[in-house]
């Protein structure tokens, strides 16, 4: 009797408990669907319309991406930026991080004193790295100091410096200098942790095969890190993609910093209302934005199966 | 024979040699690269200490020789603006939301990971794949529902979501609900099942499994998800520059985008300004360091 009782208790749920697990993931989830997905898909369906704020939606099929892509000049500068900072984030400083990491995960003295000086930048907000890297450029008069260094050395006289952040042809370059000293930091602790988990003996098996560090890390180490590498993307796209704060803080996002993330806010919210047109940059924005988000959703897939 | 003993042990010295080279080498590039991402904070510190008329078109800037350090830059600053004001904000915000992420990810994460149901996963990645959403996607949508939804009195002094504390706490929950419920999904998935059995058996309901037997085993995720939570709200910019008007009611980091305007002419003003904004996350990662970091790796570690 005691025993039938308990098993049902083991494998059935009660109706007050069903009840509560339908609360605990109904209300959370249909608030993140309210404020999240159902908000993405508002632009999308805003960006097919000429709504600017007032009135009812008025229908202009394709027209927004038409004046996007052929005449809204900030646009392609901006897409270009973005892909620029992507392509800098891929090819400079996640390696950068990498590096770092490979380096601090052998017995190093000082190791952890060493992580945590290249970790620092990640906690400031990147509005604050942005007021830090402006003390780096402002001209000479203004104190700054790479213009003051390069002055003091001769390199260059105090009034035929760069004009770091003011120069449209440059000062995404700064900007992307000043952005990569935060994301170096963020890769080498995710990379680390990867590090840490490979299995030992895959390491000591490749050194009686005769394999040095770099063949090692390279055929053995590198290939049992697929699920950090994809969080390594992950994380470097998305984080390429949101860049806002940062040119945001320093111009607004203009005269040479201009990103998608800032065209958007500037025209649909702080210096225009032209919803509907924000709205087309808000989607192109979403559709590639789902190209990293639907490859670690596989990702997910893959190891949840296993 | 002993040639060759000589010769073998030539090599091992010679080995040595170039390994305690490649050492030294290694200690220096990092030691070099640690100065040089030391560096911008640092000289921003200096900067902030230094008064003003000594550098005003000083033609030598940074490398003029300072006559006094003192801490006037940050008393000017101190009182030239609100900062007590945007500190009590941040507090205001970052605290309940921190709190309330943390509550309502772990009964997700719980249900999510402890019972079988059958859209298990796909809860799991409209939750993740919604937090890897660029949010200046959503902004403006969600600034004009903001503007819609109604709110009684005490929660909003202007009847609506927009330029409320209440608005930000609630973006900030639901965003960050979607990375703490899959880390919690994942580490209590690593949990051994049998005290949860023992409790089901003696009778235990789900709310009673999930606070007294559940929730204190995953104590340790929580000390990490909350070290870097707090870091994550504190530090944005973007959600609070959007969702208030550009009154006092802004938390520090998106008030710097008011002050920046009133200081900006001034670098050493500048100076203290970032010191202080950067200060409160510096020493909570200085003191919990450990859990920062276990925060980010938690989050990584099962892809």
């Amino acid at each position: 009797m005691t025993t039938k009782r308990r098993k049902r208790h083991y494998s059935v749920l009660t109706a007050r408990d069903k009840v509560l697990l339908a609360i605990m993931v109904g209300v959370p989830l249909t608030i993140f669907l309210i404020l999240i997905w159902a908000m993405a898909l508002v632009s999308v369906l805003w960006s097919f319309t000429d709504w600017q704020g007032i009135g009812p939606l008025h229908f202009v099929g394709l027209q927004q991406y038409n004046y996007l892509f052929t005449g809204y000049p900030p646009f392609w500068p901006a897409l270009t930026h973005n892909l620029l900072w992507l392509l800098f984030f891929v090819c400079i400083a996640t390696p950068c991080g990498i590096l770092l990491a490979v380096l601090l995960d052998r017995p190093l003295r000082g190791s952890r004193i060493y992580q945590s000086i290249f970790f620092t930048p990640v906690v400031l907000s990147l509005a604050v790295v942005g007021f830090i890297w402006e003390l780096q450029y402002s001209p000479v008069a203004g104190h700054g100091f790479i213009d003051s260094l390069l002055a003091a050395t001769g390199v260059m006289s105090a009034n035929s410096t760069p004009n770091w952040l003011g120069d449209s042809k440059i000062n995404i370059w700064a900007v992307l200098v000043a952005a990569s000293w935060r994301h170096i930091g963020y890769i080498m602790v995710l990379y680390l942790a990867g590090l840490k988990s490979v299995d030992p003996s895959l390491r000591e098996a490749a050194a009686i095969d005769g394999a040095n560090e770099r063949q090692t890390f390279i055929h053995v180490v590198f290939p049992v890190m697929a699920p950090i590498n994809v969080v390594i993307v992950v994380v470097t796209v998305i984080e390429s993609l949101r860049a806002f704060d940062i040119v945001y803080i320093i111009n607004h996002g203009k005269n040479g910093l201009e990103l998608l993330a800032t065209l958007i806010t500037n025209t649909s919210l702080s210096e225009a209302s032209l919803i509907g047109f924000g709205s087309a940059m808000a989607t192109v924005l979403l559709v590639i934005s789902l190209v990293p988000i639907v490859l670690y959703l596989t990702r997910i897939m893959r190891s949840e199966d296993q | 024979m002993s040639g060759t003993l000589t010769m073998a042990g030539q090599q091992t010295t010679h080995n040595r040699a170039r390994r305690r080279a490649s050492r030294i080498g290694l200690y220096v590039f990092l030691t070099v690269l640690a100065l040089i991402f030391l560096w911008p904070m640092l000289y921003a510190l200096y900067t902030s200490l230094r008064p003003y008329g000594d550098i005003v078109g000083n033609a030598n800037g940074a490398f003029s020789t300072p006559k006094t350090l003192n801490l006037n830059n940050y008393f000017n600053v101190w009182n030239g603006s609100d900062l007590i004001q945007y500190y009590w904000n941040t507090a205001v915000i970052t605290i309940p939301a921190v709190l309330l992420t943390l509550w309502i990810s772990s009964m997700l994460a719980f249900a999510i990971s402890r019972y079988k149901w059958r859209f298990n996963l796909i809860v799991l990645m409209i939750f993740t794949a919604g937090n890897l959403l660029p949010p200046q996607i959503i902004i403006v949508p969600l600034y004009r529902l903001y503007l819609l939804i109604p709110v009684p009195a005490p929660l909003s002094d202007n009847g609506l979501m927009y330029n409320q504390f209440l608005g930000l706490i609630l973006i900030h929950t639901t965003f960050q609900t979607g990375f703490c419920t899959f880390v919690l999904s994942n580490y209590m998935k690593t949990l051994s099942m049998e005290l949860v059995e023992a409790a089901m058996i003696d009778g235990a309901g789900v709310f009673t499994i999930y606070a007294r037997v559940v929730l204190p085993l995953v104590r340790p995720a929580l000390a990490a998800l909350a070290t870097l939570l707090f870091v994550w709200i504190y530090n944005d910019f973007f959600w609070a520059l959007m969702l208030f008007e550009s009154g006092g009611k802004r938390p520090i980091t998106a008030a710097l985008n008011n002050l920046s305007g009133a200081f900006f002419t001034d670098p050493t003003q500048l100076a203290a300004l970032s010191v202080m904004a950067a200060i409160p996350t510096i020493v909570l990662y200085l003191i919990l360091q450990r859990y920062f970091i276990s925060g980010l790796t938690l989050g990584s570690a099962k892809g």
